[in-house]
C-alpha cells in the first residue's frame, strides 16, 4: 500500500543542512493503522510528507499502491494525491468558506456537477456528525468539530490512504478518543489505509495495529502495538511506553522489595490477550499453598486486547512459590522476579 | 474683492469630477497590473507553488526601482511614454499614465503583504488535495485574502487621490489642481479650504467604505 524505501530528506545546504531523514524503510499494508512515534525534531512531518510528496525526498523510493509516484508527472501526481487524503494538526481549513464549502473544495477542484457534490457532502457530513453544521464557518467550531471537517474533506474524493500529520495533537483528551474513534470507523468502514504521526503513546495504543519508533531520522523499533507494549527494546521505545503504561514501581513498594526474603518474593507479571480472560491469581491461591497480594500495576487495553502489567507479592514457601511460578509460565505469561535495587 | 462663490461651484464640481475620472481609471489599470504582479511574488519565491528564483528576483528588483523614484519625478520622467500612449502629455487621460506607474507596483507590494498572510497551511492542504497551481491561486489564496486585499486597495486608492492631486497640478485638471491654481497662487484661501475639506471628504468615505466592505468579507 505505502512503500518507503532508504528515504532520506536534508533541508538546507552547506553549513546549514539538516538530515532529517536518514534512510528509511516502512511498509504499510493495506487497512492498517499504522502509527510512527516519536519526539520532538525526529523527523515525523518530514516523514509523513514525503508520502505524498509534500517534501521531495533527497533520495530513496516512494511507492503508493506499487506506483512509483516520484516517477509522476506533475498533472499525475496530482490525480495521486486525490487519492491520500490528508489531515493536519492546526485543521488548515478555509477560513472564508463554510463547513459545506471546505468539504465540498475536492469536489469543486474535481468539476463534478452540483448535485452530486451536495449530495456526497451531506453523506460525509452526516458521517462525521456535523450534519447540522453544513452553514457554519470554521471559527465557529471546536477543535473537535474542526477536525471532523477536516476528515470529511479529506474523504471527499474517496481515497485509498489517509495520512493524519498530528491530528490529535491540538485536542484535549476526550475530544482525542473522539476523533479517534470516528478514525477507526473510517477504517471499519471504508477499509482505509491510515499512516498517523503522533507524539503521543496513548493515540499509538489507542488506534495503531503497528508501530515505528522515530528518533533523529531513523526508525529504531518497529513492532505490532502489542508487542511493543509488552516488550519495548530501546530505551526511547521504554520512554514512551512508560508514559502511558506507568510500570514503575512507587517507592512506597520500593521497601517490601528490598524486604523480601525466601518466604516472600516480589515478581513482575505481564498479561496479554486471552491470558488476562483466566482468573490466574486465584488459581494460583487455590492451587498453591501460597498468598497472592498485587502491590501495584495497571491494565488496559491494546487494540481491543487487554493488556495487564502487574507487580505482585508472593509468600510462601520456597517450593510451593516456584511451582505456582512454573505454572504462570505454563499459561503463556510472561513473568520475571523484581530484584532489590534492580528496578 | 469680494469672491465669486456662484462662479466657483460648477468649477468645483468639474474638479471633482476629474479627480474621480483619474482616480478610478487609474485604480481599474493599476489594480489589473498590480494584482497579478502581487500573485507573482508570491508564489514564485522559494519553496511557494511554482517557485522561480529568476522570476522572482527580476520582478522584484524592478518593482523597488519603480517604488524608489519619488511621483515628482516620474511625473516628468514618463512624459515621452505618455505622449507616446495617449498622445498628449496634458489633461486628465495623460495623468492616468504617471498614476499607473506610480500605483501599480504600489499595489503589487500591498497584494503581495496580503497574500503572503494567508495560512501556509491552508496551501499545503490545497496541494496535498492535488489542486492545480491555478486552482490554489483562485480558490484558496484570494479568496483567503479577500477581507485583506479591500483594505489593501482602499490604501492604494486614498494613495492616488493624493498622487492624483500632484497630477492634477501640472496640467490634469482635478481638486488638486483647483486647489493650487486659485488658492495658492492666487491666494484664496476659502478656496483652498472647501478643496482640501472635499478631498478629506473623499478620503474619509473611501476609507469607511473599504473597512465595512473588509468587515463584512471576513465575517461572511
Ligand atoms: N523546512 C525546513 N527547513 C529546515 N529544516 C527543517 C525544515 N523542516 C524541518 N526541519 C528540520 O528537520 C528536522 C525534523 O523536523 P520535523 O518537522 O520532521 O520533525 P517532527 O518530528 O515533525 O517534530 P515536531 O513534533 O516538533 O513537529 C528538525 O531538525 C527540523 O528542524
Ligand atoms: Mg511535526
Amino acid at each position: 500500500m505505502i512503500v518507503l524505501e532508504n528515504i532520506r530528506k536534508i533541508y538546507g545546504s552547506g553549513t546549514e543542512q539538516v538530515e532529517a531523514l536518514k534512510s528509511i524503510t516502512l511498509n504499510v499494508k493495506k487497512g492498517e493503522i499504522y502509527g510512527v512515534v516519536g519526539f520532538s525534531g525526529a523527523g515525523k512531518s518530514s516523514l509523513i510528507r514525503c508520502v505524498n510528496l509534500l517534501e521531495k525526498p533527497a533520495s530513496g523510493k516512494v511507492l503508493i499502491n506499487g506506483v512509483d509516484i516520484q516517477a509522476l508527472k506533475p498533472s499525475e501526481l496530482r490525480q495521486q494525491r486525490k487519492k491520500i487524503g490528508m489531515i493536519f494538526q492546526q485543521f488548515n481549513l478555509l477560513s472564508s468558506k463554510t463547513v459545506f464549502g471546505n468539504v465540498a473544495m475536492p469536489l469543486m477542484l474535481d468539476r463534478r456537477p452540483g448535485e452530486e457534490i451536495k449530495k456526497k457532502v451531506h453523506e460525509l457530513l452526516t458521517f462525521v456528525g456535523l450534519e447540522d453544521k453544513a452553514g457554519h464557518y470554521p471559527e465557529q467550531l471546536s477543535g473537535g468539530q474542526k477536525q471532523r471537517v477536516g476528515i470529511a474533506r479529506a474523504l471527499a474524493t474517496n481515497p485509498s490512504i489517509l495520512l493524519c500529520d498530528e491530528a490529535t495533537s491540538a485536542l484535549d483528551p476526550e475530544t482525542t478518543s473522539s476523533v479517534l474513534a470516528l478514525l477507526k470507523k473510517i477504517r471499519a468502514d471504508y477499509g482505509i489505509t491510515i499512516l498517523m504521526i503522533t507524539h503521543e503513546m496513548n493515540v499509538i495504543r489507542d488506534i495503531c495495529d503497528r508501530v515505528a519508533v522515530l528518533d533523529d531520522g531513523r526508525i529504531v523499533e518497529e513492532e505490532s502495538v502489542l508487542n511493543l507494549f509488552s516488550n519495548p527494546k530501546t530505551d526511547i521505545a521504554k520512554n514512551f511506553v512508560r508514559t502511558v503504561l506507568n510500570d514503575e514501581i512507587p517507592v512506597s513498594i520500593q521497601s517490601l522489595i528490598n524486604e523480601q526474603n525466601q518466604f516472600h518474593r516480589i515478581y513482575r507479571i505481564v498479561f496479554k490477550g486471552e491470558a488476562t480472560s483466566q482468573p490466574l491469581l486465584s488459581t494460583i491461591a487455590k492451587k498453591f499453598r501460597v498468598d497472592v497480594n498485587v502491590l501495584h500495576g495497571t491494565i488496559t487495553e491494546l487494540q481491543g486486547v487487554p493488556f495487564g502489567n502487574l507487580v505482585v507479592d508472593f509468600t510462601g514457601t520456597a517450593e510451593e512459590v516456584e511451582r505456582a511460578i512454573f505454572y504462570i509460565h505454563q499459561q503463556q505469561v510472561w513473568i520475571k522476579e523484581v530484584l532489590p535495587n534492580a528496578v | 474683492m469680494p469672491f465669486d462663490w456662484t462662479a466657483f461651484w460648477p468649477q468645483l464640481a468639474e474638479a471633482a469630477k476629474q479627480t474621480t475620472s483619474m482616480v478610478s481609471f487609474s485604480l481599474l489599470f493599476s489594480a489589473l497590473l498590480g494584482i497579478p504582479i502581487g500573485v507573482i511574488l508570491v508564489v514564485t519565491r522559494d519553496g511557494h507553488i511554482l517557485a522561480n528564483r529568476f522570476v522572482f528576483t527580476v520582478l522584484n528588483s524592478i518593482i523597488n526601482i519603480l517604488r524608489s523614484i519619488p511621483f515628482i519625478i516620474l511625473l516628468v520622467a514618463i512624459i515621452p511614454f505618455t505622449r507616446l500612449v495617449v498622445g498628449t502629455s496634458i489633461g486628465t487621460a495623460a495623468a492616468i499614465v504617471p498614476l499607473v506607474a506610480y500605483a501599480a507596483p504600489y499595489i503589487g507590494r500591498l497584494i503581495e503583504n496580503s497574500l503572503l498572510e494567508v495560512d501556509k497551511g491552508v496551501i499545503e492542504a490545497a496541494q496535498a488535495m492535488g489542486a492545480t497551481p491555478w486552482q490554489i491561486i483562485w480558490r484558496f489564496l484570494i479568496p483567503e485574502a479577500l477581507s485583506s486585499l479591500v483594505l489593501a486597495l482602499t490604501i492604494a486608492t486614498i494613495g492616488l487621490i493624493g498622487a492624483s492631486a500632484m497630477a492634477g497640478a501640472v496640467g490634469g485638471g482635478g481638486l488638486g489642481d483647483l486647489a493650487i491654481t486659485y488658492g495658492y497662487q492666487q491666494f484664496k484661501t476659502e478656496i483652498m479650504l472647501v478643496t482640501v475639506a472635499l478631498l478629506v471628504l473623499f478620503v474619509q468615505v473611501l476609507q469607511t467604505f473599504g473597512n465595512i466592505l473588509s468587515k463584512k468579507i471576513r465575517r461572511r
